[in-house]
């Protein structure tokens, strides 16, 4: 939507917590396994006093900011990198005698990420204000939805390598808890020096979807995985650009609170992995004095069932209209991309990971003769490493998928060997405007087509390795490499291996 | 002003009198004094009571929770209010007291009212720019700005821990 990007697409809230294996004396309430899983797959060692080993458990709390033209509740516009204060209006300032307006699209947004997350999305929603006091949020609350959001019980599939190896993909689901739309605060900057705090309210009040996970994950891999994988899910919606994920550790032992000898137990544990101990909650628990927001009455969705006939088409967000027009996800996109193209899955994911890539690869299948399983070897391979040596976007890259394409194409019809081809990408990587048939005729690059000259060639080869040719006879095959490497070289690399084979094994067997 | 008729809601509080005087409205309620209405348009005062203008007069039995040093001590971390003194502390409790006479009404099956705008539709605005713009405007009334930023305080200093700071509550 927006064609800036917003510098803070995405925030993200980690919620470490740690939870009794199943089969100890007080049992988790969410029944974990006993044995703890790490990155590695290892076994967590059991605490000292027999109990079944307390495993980590890690649930996020996501903050993506809705791609719309203008404010969650105002008429404000939503813009990155703007003169200070000059995107607020005077309900973003909290003036006294200004109400809230709900925007139609945030409302969309939202169905549509909850859509896409598997959830149920609530038909009567709710908002409610949450108190808290801090410079940049003028009016002391920040309207929310606590009690009832707009979207529960969703699942996320994510798959991540084991041991970082890509042929090795799990696929793994994070359970979504909910959805719900509230305001983002203003900016606050700190000025130590001169004891004051600067505040710019440009960014108070644009709409916001909380995407919260429950604790699902073990450790910061898999939840990195989910991350990037929600990521996508929001960009291709377009309800989010979710350019910037930053992550805070949060939400402390909440099962340890209490207990005074678990905190113990717990401190030698720690003690004994070298784990880090999550961050101190803020000074005591915050108390947010939840409220239903007065000025607002319930948020009602219909559905193609429940369609009222009299409303304005302009205030009716129906659910399954929003369904029907969703685009593929990237699941979705995946294994079509493996399906039409016959590439592995692992590939699906490097091409979707990057921007543009997909595109790239398409448009060179399209326009050469080389099959999608070979083409994806010189995207992933060669392009791709190149792009990531010189920090480029795909968007950027000096190669077109055109000039790919050509380059390929030499390839395919045996012009030139695939060595050669790699010299010339190197070359098209400089950007000097040559097509790769120029650059294969500056340099000599041309596989020799004369069928007598190779021969020639060879017999010279042939003649002047008397030894070899002797065990080739007797039955040494593996010599016969030695043999196409001389010819090789004669031909300063511009001879097809295979033909030079077979006209070397004809000319011995005579 | 027509009087409002709580009777039906209150709860019958056991061996309570339920007539006039005590625990009971005085009906009608006091009406400020008539006015003549001039013929130019006026805005007239509000007529705030000086007095509360209604007590509850009757003395709970049930006990009356004390305000506890915890609660004293989270609220002055939350609100940044200092209690003070005795009178203070005092002044709170009554105050909860005041608050407490809404357990009085019987809200039995009666289902909370969140908004006075509960029968109406809540009303969807398009997603067009409308608003914003008006930097001079807002900071007109700033008392200190720097280059078009408001300013305020250093960010949240949280006080420190009961024990650690000398206050009234220490001894409470």
């Amino acid at each position: 939507m927006a064609a800036a990007a917003a510098a803070r697409g995405c925030g993200g809230v980690w919620r470490w917590a740690w939870q009794r294996g199943a089969g100890g004396p007080a049992p988790a309430p969410r029944g974990q396994r006993a044995v703890a899983c790490n990155a590695r797959g290892g076994a967590v060692p059991e605490g000292k006093s027999g109990l079944a080993p307390w495993v980590p458990v890690v649930g996020l709390e996501i903050h993506a900011q809705i791609s719309s033209n203008s404010k969650l509740f105002s008429g404000s516009q939503v813009q990155f990198a703007a003169p200070p204060n000059s995107l607020v209006s005077f309900f973003d300032a909290s003036l006294p005698g200004t109400l809230p307006v709900l925007n139609r699209r945030c409302v969309e947004a939202a169905v549509m990420t909850g859509l896409a997350l598997n959830c149920s999305i609530n038909k009567k929603s709710l908002f409610d204000r949450k108190h808290y006091f801090y410079a940049d949020l003028p009016a002391g609350y920040q309207i929310t939805q606590q009690r009832v959001p707009i979207a529960v019980n969703g699942s996320l599939s994510y798959s991540l390598c084991i041991d970082n190896k890509m042929s090795q993909m799990v696929t793994k689901t994070v359970r979504i808890k909910q959805i719900q739309l509230e305001q983002d605060s203003g900016k606050s900057l700190h000025d130590d020096t001169r004891s004051q705090t600067l505040v710019d309210l440009n960014r108070a009040g644009v709409g916001l979807m909380e995407v919260v996970m429950e604790p699902d994950m073990c450790c910061g891999e898999e939840a990195a995985a989910a991350v990037r994988e929600l990521q996508l899910i929001l960009q291709t919606l377009g309800s989010s650009q979710a350019v910037m994920a930053d992550y805070e550790i949060q939400r402390q032992i909440e099962e340890l609170e209490n207990g005074g000898t678990i905190l113990n137990e717990t401190r030698a544990f720690d003690s004994k992995l070298g784990c880090t101990v999550p961050m101190r909650d803020k000074e005591g628990k915050q108390d947010y004095r939840f409220m239903p927001e007065p000025n607002l009455p319930p948020l009602i969705l219909y559905d193609a069932k429940s369609l009222p006939a009299n409303l304005n088409h302009q205030q009716v967000v129906n659910i399954d209209w929003i369904h029907e027009r969703l685009p593929d996800l990237p699941s979705v996109k995946r294994a079509k991309l493996v399906e039409q193209y016959g590439i592995l899955p692992e590939h699906s994911f490097t091409l979707l990971n990057e921007d543009g890539l997909t595109e790239f690869f398409e448009n060179v299948v399209k326009q050469t003769q080389m099959k999608p399983k070979k083409v994806i070897g010189w995207i992933l391979k060669d392009l791709l490493s190149y792009l990531k040596q010189h920090s480029l976007t795909v968007k950027e890259s000096p190669v077109s998928s055109f000039l790919l394409a050509d380059l390929l194409n030499l390839l395919e019809k045996k012009e030139i060997s695939s060595t050669a081809a790699k010299q010339v990408l190197a070359e098209l990587w400089k950007g000097e405007g040559k097509t790769p048939l120029e650059i294969v005729k500056e340099q000599k690059l041309e596989l020799i087509q004369d069928q007598k000259e190779l021969e020639q060639i060879c017999q010279a080869v042939i003649d002047g390795q008397e030894n070899e040719v002797m065990a080739i006879k007797a039955g040494n095959r593996k010599v016969l490499n030695k043999l196409i490497g001389l010819v090789q070289r004669e031909t300063q690399g511009r001879s097809n291996p295979v033909l030079v084979k077979q006209l070397l094994e004809k000319k011995l067997s005579e | 002003m027509r009087a409002l008729c709580l009777g039906r809601w209150l709860r019958t509080a056991p061996g309570a009198a339920r007539g006039a005087g005590e625990g009971r409205l005085p009906l009608p309620l006091p009406v400020p004094p008539a006015r003549a209405v001039p013929t130019a348009p006026v805005v007239s005062p509000a007529w705030v009571p000086p007095r509360p203008a209604w007590q509850h007069g009757q003395q709970r039995p049930a006990p009356q929770q004390k305000v506890t040093v915890e609660v004293l001590d989270h609220l002055e971390h939350l609100a940044l209010v200092d209690f003070r003194d005795a009178e203070g502390v005092e002044r709170l409790q009554k105050a909860v007291q005041f608050a407490d006479q809404l357990h009085e009404v019987n809200t039995d099956g009666v289902e909370p009212m969140d908004s006075v705008l509960e029968d109406r539709c809540l009303y969807l605005r398009e997603d067009d720019v409308t608003e914003g713009n008006c930097t001079n405007e807002l900071l007109k009334n700033a008392r200190e700005k720097v280059e078009e930023y408001f300013v305020a305080p250093p960010g949240n200093i949280p006080l420190p821990k009961l024990e650690e700071r000398e206050t009234f509550l220490q001894g409470f």
